[in-house]
């Protein structure tokens, strides 16, 4: 049976051009970076060039730093824990400020921090699961040690406004971090347009390998490593350094920024095919208008169908969606970004997400746009909700028809 | 354990083939119309069940017999994962042929049970459990409507795990008799809190009305309470904490000590009490005519000191400040 993937915000298929980059740091270059020996220095010109291309990549000056990490979830825990033990422990500053919808690493951190004191403000976002620069600009007091907003959220796509939060921090004199995992690739990020003190990414996110990332510093931000142990990474992250997955991420930042056209006009004309779709069947609300989303993500919620069934009926069917309703996790609250931007009781556990990526073809989408109706018919027919009558039909967002 | 987390399956391998094979092709999804009962000769019963919380739903069609009371025919329908499909499929089967009040004594276990390939083996990882139950409280929700009374009426017991069908009763007794004092002892004498979780603590899957460290917690103040209840009416002296040693020498001071000072015009009170290993020093103050009377260091102290040994302790010590 032919299988599809279409969930790319979850993680990404290895460029095999980044494969080939990693494989000879695997069997014939092993050497530790920090040995004296020919072993060790000679994996040094392809770590260089690797930096060079994160460097690029994000269009990072020199005086920065980007620290080599496992994932974004250090990344994040770095820079919240650092500010904790920088600016809070001891200091005169006791104020976090994030949003309801950001990934777990970041809102389960800033939760540890209450814990221990720390005052955490989570901003509710809009209908369409955004805020406004104004509500973190409202938020900040004297108090206010960091901000911590997402450049793009994992489940709708949805893209904040990072450049306006990132001026209104630096002229309140506030640190500025954002989560960009959702980002890198799928749109243009620059820091030197967008003035964050740190960003974090994941090269799995970006068709690199798993189990490396990076934290993006500004020079002259605070930071307090959470790794001890030595002195790799000029004392800011311990552990010796993942010379095959640093040189992968280096080459997929490079393809990433590349083909960032292509993803920002096929990926998007794809994602738009089968959104099109999906938004003909009746009582299907698509989450967020297209404007303000990347170019690879579909939130959907089909009226009567619940989230994991759905999953299942398609993963039977080939295909790799996700949801963020699953009944199984810790808390059976609805989805928090469905809940956040207000859906319904009713739609609360329906979502559905496609995410696509670069690898998605035109077949695979005619694919999805053959079966999904099916799925969603058979599953409406076994609905209780839906039988009932299903509610107020939903329509989609104006902008999407 | 991270080991196990790590290794284990996915979800969805846990699932029995009985379970997938009804969650893919449900035997008895759809609706009955009264049209249809009434072609049966029998009466429509519709209950829906609905978990808010976890936003699954469920709605049960019944033809009943008016006259025997049996269920001739069974179907449902359901928003929920695949779980909540299989379960309710599940439970339509085992409602068809049996009586309204054979059909209320199917549980949620009953219906995990049925869905299992073999006896052994659960048919559904044990996170999954409380989408079962949303079955078993349809079932009584029809069965209230066909019999036209409260729904409370039909359940004798307040069940704290809906998982593992355990009452409030059953949890309690469990405390007072083995003298737990975790709720990991009380998943182990119980299996409450070994599905879901939801009943542990708030904060799981679902809200719920009973959760098992406020029982704990409750059963355990009332254990304390008893001991000391018992400790108190024994006299135990010894036994007693501080506080109750307090109260007791002030108890037997008001009984039978300050009545005769009263007479003459005098009067003590308890101030402190030490306690050491071989003796107790029992701090009083005299007032009224007791203070600066010459007896009060002698005679009158020698009576206090007898009387507390007498009642409480033969280490007891008496100084007055």
């Amino acid at each position: 049976m032919q299988r599809i993937y279409m969930d790319n915000n979850a993680t990404t298929i290895v460029d095999p051009e980044v494969f080939l980059a990693m494989e000879p740091f695997f069997v014939r270059m092993y050497g530790n970076p920090n040995s004296l020996h020919s072993f060790g220095s000679e994996v040094k010109p392809s770590m260089a060039m690797a930096m060079e291309q994160l460097y690029q990549g994000i269009n990072a000056s020199d005086d920065d730093d980007i620290v080599v990490n496992s994932c974004a979830t250090e990344g994040n825990n770095t820079v919240i824990m650092g500010i904790y033990f920088h600016s809070i422990l001891g200091g005169d500053k006791n104020h976090i400020i994030t949003t309801q919808v950001e990934h777990p690493a970041v809102t389960e951190t800033c939760r540890f921090l209450e814990k221990l004191g720390v005052e955490v403000t989570y901003l509710p976002v809009n209908e369409e699961g955004v805020i406004h620069s104004d509500d973190v600009k409202n938020a900040i007091t004297d108090r206010t040690a960091l901000v911590s907003v997402m450049w793009a959220n994992n489940e709708t796509g949805m893209i904040f406004p990072v450049k306006q939060i990132a001026y209104a921090c630096k002229n309140r004199g506030v640190l500025f971090h954002t989560d960009a995992v959702q980002a890198i690739g799928k749109l243009p990020v620059n820091v030197q347009e967008v003035p964050v003190d740190y960003l974090t990414f994941s090269a799995h996110k970006f068709h690199g390998p798993k189990g490396v990332g990076g934290l993006f510093i500004r020079e002259g931000a605070p930071m307090v490593p959470l790794l001890h142990g030595g002195e790799h990474m000029g004392g800011l992250r311990s552990g010796t350094i993942n010379v095959a997955g640093l040189v992968g991420m280096g080459k997929a930042m490079e393809l990433a920024v590349g083909n960032l056209d292509y993803e920002l006009s096929e990926v998007l004309r794809l994602r738009n095919k089968l959104e099109d779709a999906i938004a003909a069947i009746p009582d299907v609300l698509v989450v967020g208008k297209r404007i303000h989303r990347t170019p690879n993500t579909t939130l959907a919620s089909v009226r009567g169908v619940e989230g994991e069934a759905l999953i299942w009926d398609l993963n039977r069917q080939g295909i790799a969606a996700s949801t963020g309703s699953a009944c199984a996790s810790e808390s059976l609250e609805a989805n928090p970004v469905m809940a956040a931007i207000g859906a319904d009781k009713d739609l609360a556990h329906t979502g559905v997400r496609f995410s696509l990526s670069r690898f998605t073809t035109e077949e695979e989408i005619d694919h999805v746009i053959e079966i999904f109706p099916r799925v969603v018919e058979r599953l409406r027919d076994i609905s209780s909700t839906y039988a009932a009558g299903g509610g107020p039909a939903c329509s989609v967002s104006p902008e999407q028809s | 354990m991270g080991k196990k987390d790590l290794l284990g399956g996915s979800l969805w391998d846990e699932y029995s083939q009985e379970v997938n094979r009804r969650m893919a092709e449900p035997e008895h999804r759809g609706d009955i119309t009264e049209v249809q009962a009434l072609k049966m000769g029998g009466k429509l019963i519709v209950a829906d069940y609905g978990a808010e919380s976890c936003g699954d739903a469920v709605r049960l069609f019944w033809v009943v017999d008016p006259a025997t009371d049996r269920i001739l025919d069974c179907k449902f329908k359901s928003f929920g994962c695949g779980t909540a499909i299989a379960s309710s499929d599940i439970m339509a089967e085992l409602c068809i042929g049996k009586t309204v009040d054979e059909a209320i004594k199917i549980t949620n276990i009953d219906v995990e049970y049925a869905l299992r390939d073999n006896p052994d083996t659960p048919a559904v990882p044990p996170q999954k459990m409380h989408c079962s139950v949303m079955a078993y409280d349809v079932i009584k929700r029809a069965a209230s409507i066909y019999k036209n009374v409260d729904e409370s009426t039909l359940e004798d017991e307040v069940i704290v795990c809906e998982c593992a069908r355990v009452s409030l009763g059953t949890i309690e007794e469990v405390i007072r008799l083995n003298d737990l004092k975790t709720v990991e002892g009380i998943t182990d004498y119980t299996k409450a809190g070994a599905f879901c979780k939801s009943c542990i603590q708030p904060g799981g899957h679902e809200k719920r009305e009973h959760y098992l460290v406020d029982i704990l917690k409750r059963v355990r103040a009332e254990i304390d309470a008893s001991q000391i209840r018992e400790q108190a009416t024994t006299r135990d002296f010894k036994a007693m904490s501080l506080v109750g040693k307090i109260k007791a020498i002030d108890d037997v001071l008001s009984a039978h000590v300050k009545p005769t000072l009263a007479r003459d015009g005098g009067n003590v009170e308890l101030v402190d009490i030490k306690e050491g290993e071989d003796e107790i020093l029992v701090f009083i103050q005299y007032s009224g005519a007791c203070a600066g009377c010459a007896s009060s260091g002698t005679a009158t102290l020698q009576m206090i000191l007898g009387i507390l040994r007498k009642e409480l302790d033969e280490r007891i010590m008496v100084v007055p400040v």
